[in-house]
């Protein structure tokens, strides 16, 4: 029954060594701590006990010791400060060559499509050795992605997109969890990360049904849905020419700058009119319940491959697999 | 708070056995109601905060929101509230002086601007009933997008503006007409001649929380009324 | 000092008058003290309850007990019972309801009506949320984050938040009456620095009572009108943004983690020194840490939001706040532990609850550093981790402080000792058993099981058989107390005025006191904690 006992988890990531040098920090630090206190407490009470012809000695303080007991933990906490600080830069920004995965969340399940086009449910497969970008929506209520293995946690929302990244170095299955509370099956909505060698993920991606690349499927309801006839890839359309525009900042109407990022696109797609393109007419539709989650995702690969350069041309680009 | 008749031997009666003497008793009552006021700034300042970040992001539903408000309505009911502040405080001079027949003149002055606001708030609701403009099953801003259509604007975010309308009148609203009971309170006693140069602490710390109503709408009526008048290109 | 009248004859608040009335209407304010004890204890055990139901599903790694549904009810209502109708008003609106006035030298609170109308708040909201439980219950998760409990939740999320809602104005009125108490109505003599620290750690409570909660009842009002009437102010699908509600909820329930955990540190500071035989050390310093606490309090809530999407930097300035609030409670630590030193130690039974009391909040603090530190914090918040660091706090700092200041109090409340031997046992039952039950928590949260979880993998199991072997025996030290407190109004030895032979003008005055606390208001020529001038008991009369 109690096959597996563990206490530690397993790193598994590049960041998760790190975390866990941090931890055993605290863990040393907390408990010198408490056990300074303990052991005081103890011998105070004991050295100190009321006796017989023991009396207690008054003392009213002493202010060099406030501040020593002040001062000390502040430039320690500092330190502590900075170092979590510097861990959680890293978390939070993802490299930028990184391999896209776009996540859905949904009461009660995580839907993964990798950009080559692999979709998968409650299992993400991912090769050891590469930087993996995790760009998260919600359908309905808040969840939340966390992988302990990898240490990493982010918070998936319904109405934007957030991201999380990770590189696996240690081949194996770790548990995939929602950490953030959603209703019902809460403690159903949990999955597995599968991290293969190279040579294995390469026969994996070969080995599943694959419905086309993100991109192209993108490309191809981009075509549908009539959107080039404004977004030309020229000059002369009557909306932004959308080649290139990913990660670059976009002048607006109103004189603001915005960067042009999984966000912006998504909500220019449903929210046309919250941001105008400085030099362009309000004239977009939304397209708010025309298209779901895994839709405007697609739409937003699309967009996302047309600012990338190795694949050749300004045209819509396939992407190679593995890039 | 101190609410037992006052009477000419001024010693027991008025006080309350838990104070030592009436100046004590004074300054707890006047104490009390600041600080109820404080929680109470800390009541609407979670609404501001709302307000002021929707109004950030969609500024131009806000403001086609704000026009489709009446803004004689709200300037008239911006006046009748300033002068039934005005009152409050002749009252409280009235108390202070001991001029009964004036004391109750000015409070049932008071209640009369209290609640001729409170009827003007009626109209201006109902008229937004009629318009569509409650949040809910029946809110379009159908109107406003075609009577603005240089503004863009989204229906969404024109019920969260209509949202906070609501909840910021609707609260103060109901301040007031907690206001206006109390008021009549006062008025009741004021007539029984309970309040005398010497204790009247209620009047003056119902007219706290009267001018503080007052001061919240002195608030919401920029905000909500007056976000974008200028007219349109 | 203490008198040696026999109490059977003497007029006190308890025998001036008898029948339901003179309790329901009471204005004293140690009568309602006693109201307050007996309402919350029912909710204590109500919470307890539905902790132990969560403790025996955990128990096998499959959801076996009861179902998915029942135990996210079970959790959601074990939160909202034990936090807003346990915790918040536990020291506050009994020990202090009853102490407060006599600690300052006067009569009574300065309001006595409303004291009795936030009684009567907090039954309705209490009567309102036992409805709603027996009734069907609701599964938001005590911190009702939007849109789940706005437009997906099944459940009475309405009513929960209502009953919220009115318990908050109970919490209100209870801190807008000992701030008025603690400025207008001091005795003659009674300075700021010579008030005793539990007086200190009210006032600082009671700002925070008096400008957080409002605004949790504003955030609950429009979560309740966004339920009801569809607004969309913290809904994604109609342009709201539900940051927004867990910003203006953390607003409220981070400052309320130390409306909970201030008045358990004033009650130590009274039980140290009173046991150690010793001015309490550095007076001037837990004084002003307890005001920095409620101040820095509200600057730190977002530190409950490091992975829901907040801004890096607005990420980075909570965590640092962050540390700058765990420097008071530091200093607090200190300065009690040094109060021992040299001191003359009794081990009765509060101060064995204050020892506990410092040993567990210090893990529980030094825990703090660990969720506050962004890179960890990623890890383990919303695990198990959290759990065990906030029941450190809540149940190993408020829940012992609370229990200690009881057993120290309860001569003065009842005139009656309780057997001591048996209050001994009750406090190293509830220590360990709560060490028991939490530690391994710890351990289950950095392994990275999350909290809220019916079902669970395997390997978490044996962990959570610790923890649920420990929450039986925790659950024994919580009941022993209710019994033996029950027996001793009838059977206890009786008490003197003074029997620990503590400072306070709460034992200047008889056990128990009378109606007006005080035969005529003292006059204070002395600081606080004059232990070198109080004999100490020779032989504690306590009933073994």
């Amino acid at each position: 029954m109690f096959s597996d006992f563990p206490l530690w988890p397993v790193p598994a990531s590049s960041g998760a060594g790190n975390v866990d040098a941090l931890f055993i920090f605290l863990l040393l630090l907390g408990g010198f701590v408490s056990l300074a206190i303990f052991v005081m407490i103890v011998m105070f009470a004991v050295k100190f006990r009321n006796r017989p012809g023991h009396q207690a000695e008054q003392i009213e303080g002493s202010v060099p010791l406030e501040v020593t007991w002040s001062v000390v933990p502040l430039a320690i906490f500092m330190v502590i400060f900075v170092w979590g600080a510097i861990l959680y830069f890293r978390e939070r920004t993802p490299p930028r060559e990184a391999d896209a995965v776009y996540v859905v969340a949904k009461q009660w399940m995580w839907k993964l499509e990798h950009e080559q086009g692999q979709k998968e449910i409650n299992e993400l497969h991912v090769p050891v050795g590469r930087d993996i970008k995790l760009i998260m929506t919600s359908q309905d209520v808040i969840h939340s992605f966390y992988v302990p293995a990898f240490r990493i946690k982010q918070d998936v929302l319904p109405g934007r997109y957030t991201t999380a990244w990770f590189h696996a170095t240690r081949p194996g299955v770790y548990h995939l969890f929602c950490a953030e509370y959603c209703g019902t099956s809460h403690s159903g909505m949990i999955g597995q990360v599968v991290v293969l060698e190279p040579a294995q993920y390469q026969a994996w991606l070969s080995g599943g049904i694959t419905f086309g690349s993100l991109a192209a499927n993108g490309e191809s309801l981009f075509q549908q849905l009539g959107c080039p006839t404004c977004h030309r890839f020229d000059i002369q359309g009557r909306g932004p020419n959308l080649a290139g525009i990913f990660g670059k900042p976009v002048q607006l109407e109103d004189g603001r700058t915005v960067l042009a990022d999984e966000n912006y696109i998504r909500e220019s797609i449903l929210s046309p009119n919250a941001k105008i393109v400085s030099g362009f007419k309000p004239i977009m539709p939304t397209f708010q319940g025309l298209v779901d989650e895994d839709q405007v995702t697609a739409l937003v690969a699309y967009i996302k491959s047309l600012s990338r350069p190795p694949s050749g041309a300004a045209g819509p680009a396939k992407p190679a697999p593995g890039t | 708070m101190a609410d037992s008749p006052p009477l000419a031997v001024e010693h027991d009666e008025g006080l309350h056995h838990q104070f030592v003497d009436r100046e004590q008793q004074r300054n707890a009552a006047s104490l009390g109601m600041w600080l109820f006021l404080g929680t109470e700034v800390m009541f609407f300042g979670g609404m501001f905060c709302a307000y002021l970040i929707y109004r950030y992001w969609y500024y131009k539903e806000f403001a086609a929101g704000s026009r489709s408000l009446d803004i004689w309505l709200g300037t008239t009911n911006t006046a009748v509230l300033i002068c039934s502040s005005l009152t409050v405080a002749l009252g409280v001079r009235a108390a202070q002086m001991g001029k009964r027949k004036l004391l109750v003149l000015l409070l049932l002055l008071t209640l009369v601007f209290g609640l001729g606001f409170l009827g003007i708030k009626g109209v201006e609701w109902y008229d937004k009933y009629v318009e569509h403009h409650i949040p809910g099953a029946s809110f379009s801003a159908q109107d406003l997008i075609e009577q603005y259509p240089q503004l863009h604007i989204d229906p969404a975010p024109t019920q969260i503006y209509f949202s906070l309308y609501f909840a910021m009148t609707g609260l103060h609203a109901l301040h007031m007409i907690v206001g206006v009971g109390i008021f009549c309170f006062l008025t009741y006693y004021a007539w029984r001649g309970r309040y005398t140069p010497q204790y009247h602490t209620p009047v003056e710390i119902g007219g706290l929380y009267w001018h503080f109503v007052d001061l919240i709408w002195i608030y919401l009526f920029p905000l909500l009324y007056l976000i974008d008048r200028k007219p349109l290109k | 000092m203490a008198t040696t009248a026999i109490p059977v004859e003497r007029e006190h608040y308890l025998n001036t008058d008898y029948g339901i009335r003179s309790w329901l209407l009471a204005t004293d304010h140690k009568r309602i003290a006693l109201l307050y004890l007996v309402t919350i204890t029912l909710f204590f055990f109500i919470g307890g309850f539905f902790a132990l139901l969560i403790r025996l599903e955990l128990l096998t790694p499959a959801g076996d007990l009861v179902l998915a549904d029942t135990y996210n009810k079970l959790f959601t209502m074990h939160g909202q019972v034990m936090i807003f109708f346990f915790l918040i008003p536990s020291i506050p609106a009994v020990l202090g309801n009853f102490l407060v006035p006599m600690m300052v030298g006067a009569k009574d609170l300065a309001f006595p009506r409303i004291n009795l109308l936030s009684w009567y708040l907090l039954v309705g909201a209490g009567v309102l949320m036992l409805h709603c439980i027996i009734t069907g219950g609701v599964d938001s998760g005590w911190t009702f984050y939007t849109p789940f409990s706005t437009a997906f939740s099944n459940t009475k999320v309405i009513e929960a938040g209502l009953a919220i809602f009115i318990a908050g104005f109970s919490s209100i009125l209870t801190g807008l009456n000992f701030v008025v108490t603690i400025h207008r109505m001091r005795a003659p003599g009674l300075t700021w620095s010579r008030l005793p620290l539990f007086i200190w750690a009210h006032y600082a409570t009671s700002i925070i009572q008096l400008l957080g909660t409002p605004v949790l009842a504003i955030t609950l009002l429009l979560v309740v009108f966004e339920r009801a009437f569809h607004l969309g102010i913290f809904d994604p699908t109609r342009g709201g943004d539900p940051l927004l509600f867990q910003h203006l909820f953390w607003f409220y329930s981070h400052p309320a983690v130390y409306i909970m955990i201030l008045p358990a540190m004033g009650v130590v500071a009274e039980i140290i020194p009173c046991f150690s035989r010793k001015r309490i050390f550095g007076y001037s310093a837990v004084a002003m840490s307890s005001i920095a606490i409620a101040v820095f309090g509200f600057l730190v809530w977002a530190h409950h939001m490091f992975v829901a999407g907040i801004s890096l930097y607005s990420a980075m300035i909570f965590s640092i706040l962050s540390y700058l609030v765990a420097v008071p409670s530091a200093i607090k630590v200190f300065n009690w532990t040094a109060t021992m030193y040299k001191g003359s130690i009794h081990f009765e039974t509060p101060m064995l609850y204050a020892m506990g009391f410092i040993g567990l909040f210090t893990v529980g603090g030094l825990t703090g550093l660990f969720l506050a530190a962004l890179g960890i914090d990623v890890h383990v918040t919303d695990t198990y981790f959290v759990i065990a660091h906030f029941h450190y706090i809540m149940v190993g700092g408020a829940v012992m402080g609370y229990l200690g200041g009881l057993h120290f109090w309860w001569p003065k409340i009842s005139g009656r000792l309780y057997p001591e031997w048996l209050g001994k046992f009750a406090a190293l039952t509830v220590f360990l058993g709560f060490n028991l039950t939490f530690f391994p928590q710890f351990i289950l949260g950095y392994l990275g099981m999350p909290r809220r979880y019916w079902e669970y993998p395997a390997e978490f199991q044996v962990l959570n058989v610790l923890s649920t072997a420990g929450s039986t025996i925790l659950a024994v030290g919580y009941v022993l107390p209710m019994i033996y407190f029950l027996w001793s109004m009838r059977y206890g030895k009786i008490a003197d005025g003074n029997p620990w032979g503590a400072a306070g003008l709460e034992w200047k005055t008889t056990s128990p006191p009378p109606t007006d606390n005080f035969r005529e208001i003292p006059e204070v020529s002395w600081e606080a904690y004059n232990y070198d001038e109080i004999p100490s008991p020779a032989e504690v009369p306590v009933g073994r």
